[in-house]
Order: structure tokens, then C-alpha cells, then sequence
């Protein structure tokens, strides 16, 4: 960029008025946002004892879940169709002949490494029997990175614990699948 | 020198019990006055801020109470890091001059009046005890003076001696930001001694106390002046710029840590603390209150020496309150913005102080003796309109907002080789 670039063009300050020289405006302004600030509501919650809102739990992505469909089975039908949409790749299936009439295949095991997770939800949009939904659990701990694999046992345990408070989102959203 | 047990008593344990009260007190301050600020920054932002270290070892959270002793701890068992390429004993030296210099400071300034005689105790049965290190120590201002400018010296020997550009940059700021606020600092309190008659601050409490009009309502401009170079000197925001985080990542100490880190951090609560009590002494009455307090030196009840020390640490509490708000109030000025202020307004507008409080000093005896009491409303109102005409005026010529925009006058180049030659 060269000075007399006509590309450039300089900006003037707008002037001052005899008050904003004063410093008058400034100072009244800013002591009544701090001062307004200080005994308004706080937004911060006081975790471990306080939850914080969650806006709407169908669309926030946290840790995961395999559904169950009516009977109790698991429903994924190990397609592998989250296992590539996964940007991280860390879902990891094994496949075998499913012991029920009503599909070809299930899933021996069903593992997903939550420390590799990016949380960005393609597993959901990619199953095509919607066997695999992110939950609105946030606290998300572990003390060794064995115990933050979690396999299909503990992913169906987390359907079980948030199965009321948030129903599957197939039906909940209208969807068709059920 | 007498070596009598009263006299010892009187000249010994009396002020080295005041020492030990006076340092404990006023790190206990310090480390509280830390949880203050975070409290304060916190709900200025709409948090809640820290509220959950309690008693050790227990669930009690005591509103976070027990975070100075947890901040304390955190300070002291840091790794004492030395980086290699440091000046060695100046780097050590830095952090312990400036909190002596912080401390030492106290010596001259008093934490209430007086206590009444202690019955039984020799040396101290008979005269009202000064709450006072060191009492009866004339130029007690000017004490308060040279330990403040010595402040500048570790924060210059700090930067240079950390050798890093940054530290350096936060050291030459604060060499030239102190020296230059020291002048209005000093203006601002040279009224209040034409009025005192005396630089002794004791003095200036118990004259403000008899008359029951405090400094602030008849020189308001010395009380503008002064808390602005207060701030100033302090190195609080709006004025912060000897480690401004965002240009000098953390200023003269960006290479302290632990220990040495603290004493820094306590040095620079030690100043604001100071700041308070000077602003509240010299310009709020000290320890007087309308009605509550009394003004006599002479005899005093023990309700009323406890009282008077209460109204103090009130007054000084609610100053140090504003500072704080006032950290969050106002942007930072630019370097030049602050050194225009500090030259080009804050100095004449102490001069016109100045002037103004001679011409009442040279006139008020006369005047009284004509208007008796009312004079203090003459005073009153000259102070206020000097004031307001001294403020237009300064704003009107308005020096610190001088135009000086980098730029380059347009400049015709044929070629770009032509264009960077200029440089």
C-alpha cells in the first residue's frame, strides 16, 4: 500500500463538544455500566450444584447414545455409515450375522472414543435408522483414557439414563422412522 | 538516652506493638483487598467470582472467603523461577525494595487518633497513645514523598534488570509516568498545607476535624487533581500503563514468578491502599464524621478512639471501592494522552488550586473576623467556581486531545522503488 494509493482514503475524528472535552460524558457513562452491572442478575451458574439451562436438548450435541428400539434391542444395524461419515473416525463396529429375522447385521461391539470425538453430530444425520443420537449430558469426565472409550453396554446405558428426559428424536422431531 | 522501663515502654514496645499490628493488618488487607478486585471484576461482568475456598479441609465455603490464605499458598510453594538471562542481584533486589519502600511508607501515616491512657502500664499511663508509628515526625508528607518516588526506582531496576524488551518498556512507562504525576501529586497537596499550615498528616486531620469542614469541599480542585495523580501513581487503570496486558504482556514483571511475583503484587495493593488513606486524610477529614467522632485530641473515651478508627478504615474501604470501579469505568489513555494530562492540565490546574487557597489563606483571617463562620461558604464557593472556570478552561484548549495521527503527507511516486527510498 503506497500513501498515495487512491485506494486510501483518510477518516476524520468526529469533534469533540465542549462536554466530551470535559471528559464529562465518559465518565458519567462508564461509572452507570458499572454501576448498573454490578447488581444486575448474573449469568453464570454455580456449576456442580446448579445445572445450566440447556436451550433446546433435541439439538445440542453431547455425548452419545444407541437407542433401543420397543423390544429392547439394540437398534443399529451396524451399516458403518457413522463409522465413515466420522471426521475423527472414532466410532469402531464390529459386524456380525444379527441373530433376529428383522435385519441382515448387528453390531458385536459398538465403541466410540469420546476424547477423539469433535462433538459435530454426523453420526446422527448419517444413520439411516436413527440408532445413534447425541444427548444433552455435557459433564463428560473420565480418570484414564480407557474409561472414555465407551463400548455398546455403556452407550446403551446412557440411553437408558436419558430416555425420559429426552425422548428419541425421530418421533420427537416428526420424524418417519420409528 | 533514658533507659527507664517507661520510657523504653514509651519508646520501644509502644511502636514496635504498632509495627506488628500496623504490617499484619495491612497484608491481611492486601490479600483481602485481592479477593475485592476479583470479587468486583467478577460481578461488573455479571459473574459471580470466586466463592468456594473456605475453611481448609471442610465443605464450609464462607462465601470464598479462604481464597487469599488458598492464593497465599499457591504463591509460596510456585517454583521460584530465575530466567538465566537476568541481572541477578537486581532482579532479586527489585520486589524487595519496592515493598519495603511500600511498607515504610505506613511509618508517617495514622490509622486513627489517639487511645486513651492504658492505666498500669508504665510509660502509657498518662499521655493519650498516638495511633501512630511514628508520631510527633514533622514533615511527615515530605516522609510520604521520598518513599514514593523510591517506589519508581524497583520498577525501573525490575524491567531493566529482567532484560526483555517488554519488562524494559513497562520500566521506562512507569519511570516516566511516576515522575510526572509526582509534580500535581505534590501540587495538590501543597493547598492543603497552605490551609494545615503543616505537612504533618496527623495535624491536617485533627484542623479538618476542629473546623468540621473537610479540604474536599473547600479546594475540590486540589481533590481532582490529587485523586487523578493518585491514580496515576498508583499505576491503577485508567492509568495502568507501566504493564498495560494488552502491549507489554505483563509489564516491569512479566519475568517474576512466585514469591518474588507476590511481593510485586502486594507492593502494588500497598500503594492503593496508601493512595486511599492520603485522599481520605488529606481531603475527607480522616477519622472525623459530623456528630459521631468528636474533634478533641486531648481526652478521648475508649467507644470514641474505636469509633474514630472505624470512620477511617470506612472512608478508606469506600475510596478503595471506587478505585475499583473505576478500573472497569474507563478505557486506558494512550501514553501521550497521559503525559499531556499530567503537563498540560493537571499541572496548571494545581497551580490555579494553589493560588486560589493563598488568596484565602492571605484573606480569610480578615474576612472572618467580618462573616465569623459564613467564611467557610466564601471559600466554599470560590473553591467550586474556580473549579468549574479552571475545568472549561482546560477543556476549551483541550491539550490532551491533541490530533496526532500517524500520516504521511500524499506524495507522487512514479515508481514503488521510488516510494520505499523514502523510507
Amino acid at each position: 500500500m503506497q500513501p498515495n494509493d487512491p485506494q486510501v482514503k483518510w477518516i476524520e475524528e468526529p469533534k469533540l463538544g465542549l462536554a466530551g472535552k470535559m471528559y464529562l460524558p465518559l465518565f458519567v457513562q462508564g461509572l452507570a455500566v458499572t454501576t448498573r452491572h454490578l447488581f444486575s442478575p448474573k449469568v453464570t451458574v454455580s456449576f456442580p450444584e446448579q445445572r445450566p439451562q440447556i436451550g433446546n436438548p433435541l439439538i445440542y450435541r453431547g455425548v452419545h447414545r444407541l437407542n433401543k428400539d420397543e423390544q429392547g434391542r439394540v437398534k443399529c444395524v451396524a451399516c458403518f455409515l457413522c463409522a465413515t461419515a466420522c471426521p475423527a473416525h472414532c466410532i469402531d463396529i464390529i459386524g456380525v450375522e444379527s441373530p433376529w429375522p428383522d435385519r441382515e447385521k448387528y453390531p458385536q461391539s459398538f465403541s466410540i472414543d469420546e476424547l477423539r470425538c469433535i462433538f459435530c453430530g454426523m453420526c446422527e444425520e448419517a444413520c439411516p435408522v436413527d440408532a445413534i443420537e447425541l444427548t444433552s449430558l455435557f459433564d463428560l469426565t473420565g480418570r484414564s483414557r480407557e474409561e472414555m472409550i465407551f463400548d455398546k453396554e455403556k452407550l446403551l446405558s446412557v440411553y437408558d439414563q436419558t430416555k425420559d428426559a429426552e425422548p428419541m428424536k425421530s418421533t420427537a422431531c416428526g420424524g418417519t422412522v420409528t | 538516652m533514658a533507659t527507664d522501663l517507661p520510657s523504653l515502654m514509651q519508646n520501644v514496645v509502644a511502636p514496635l506493638v504498632k509495627i506488628v499490628l500496623l504490617i499484619g493488618g495491612l497484608m491481611t488487607a492486601a490479600a483481602y483487598f485481592v479477593l475485592l478486585e476479583r470479587w468486583m471484576a467478577a460481578w461488573v461482568q455479571d459473574r459471580r467470582g470466586p466463592n468456594r475456598v473456605g475453611i481448609p479441609l471442610t465443605r464450609i465455603k464462607l462465601l470464598g472467603l479462604g481464597q487469599p490464605l488458598a492464593d497465599g499458598i499457591k504463591f509460596i510453594t510456585k517454583e521460584e523461577y530465575t530466567p538465566a538471562h537476568v541481572d541477578k542481584p537486581i532482579y532479586i533486589l527489585a520486589p524487595i525494595v519496592i515493598l519495603a519502600a511500600a511498607l515504610a511508607i505506613f511509618a508517617v501515616i495514622p490509622f486513627g487518633s489517639v487511645l486513651p491512657p492504658i492505666p498500669g502500664i508504665p510509660g502509657l499511663d498518662k499521655e493519650p497513645i498516638p495511633l501512630l508509628v511514628a508520631p510527633g515526625l514533622d514533615p511527615s508528607l515530605v516522609f510520604v514523598f521520598a518513599l514514593s518516588s523510591i517506589a519508581v526506582f524497583p520498577v525501573i531496576l525490575g524491567g531493566w534488570a529482567s532484560n526483555n524488551k517488554y519488562s524494559f518498556l513497562g520500566g521506562l512507562r512507569s519511570s516516566a509516568q511516576l515522575i510526572a504525576y509526582e509534580i500535581p501529586l505534590g501540587l495538590g497537596i501543597l493547598g492543603v498545607a497552605l490551609v494545615s499550615g503543616s505537612i504533618r498528616l496527623d495535624k491536617v486531620i485533627v484542623d479538618q476535624a476542629a473546623s468540621g469542614v473537610w479540604n474536599a469541599f473547600l479546594q475540590p480542585l486540589g481533590l481532582l487533581v490529587f485523586v487523578v495523580a493518585a491514580f496515576a501513581e498508583a499505576a491503577r487503570l485508567p492509568f495502568d500503563l507501566p504493564e498495560a496486558e494488552q502491549e507489554l504482556i505483563g509489564g516491569y514483571h512479566t519475568e517474576y514468578a512466585g514469591l518474588k511475583l507476590l511481593l510485586f503484587l502486594v507492593a502494588e495493593f500497598l500503594h492503593m491502599i496508601t493512595a486511599a488513606f492520603l485522599i481520605v486524610i488529606l481531603f475527607f477529614g480522616g477519622w472525623h464524621l459530623w456528630g459521631l467522632t468528636g474533634f478533641s485530641e486531648e481526652s478521648i473515651s475508649w467507644a470514641q478512639a474505636l469509633l474514630r478508627i472505624a470512620v477511617l478504615s470506612a472512608k478508606v474501604f469506600l475510596v478503595i471501592l471506587f478505585f475499583m470501579m473505576v478500573r472497569w469505568s474507563w478505557p486506558r489513555f494512550r501514553f501521550d494522552q497521559l503525559m499531556a494530562l499530567a503537563w498540560k492540565v493537571l499541572l496548571p490546574l494545581g497551580l490555579v488550586n494553589l493560588v486560589v487557597v493563598a488568596v484565602m489563606v492571605e484573606y480569610g483571617g480578615t474576612l472572618k473576623s467580618q462573616f465569623g463562620g459564613g467564611v467557610y461558604w466564601i471559600f466554599a464557593i470560590s473553591g467550586w467556581l474556580a473549579l468549574i472556570a479552571a475545568w472549561v478552561v482546560a477543556a476549551l484548549v483541550s491539550p490532551s486531545h491533541d490530533d496526532n495521527t500517524p500520516r504521511r503527507a500524499a506524495q507522487k511516486f512514479d515508481t514503488e522503488a521510488e516510494f520505499y527510498r523514502t523510507f
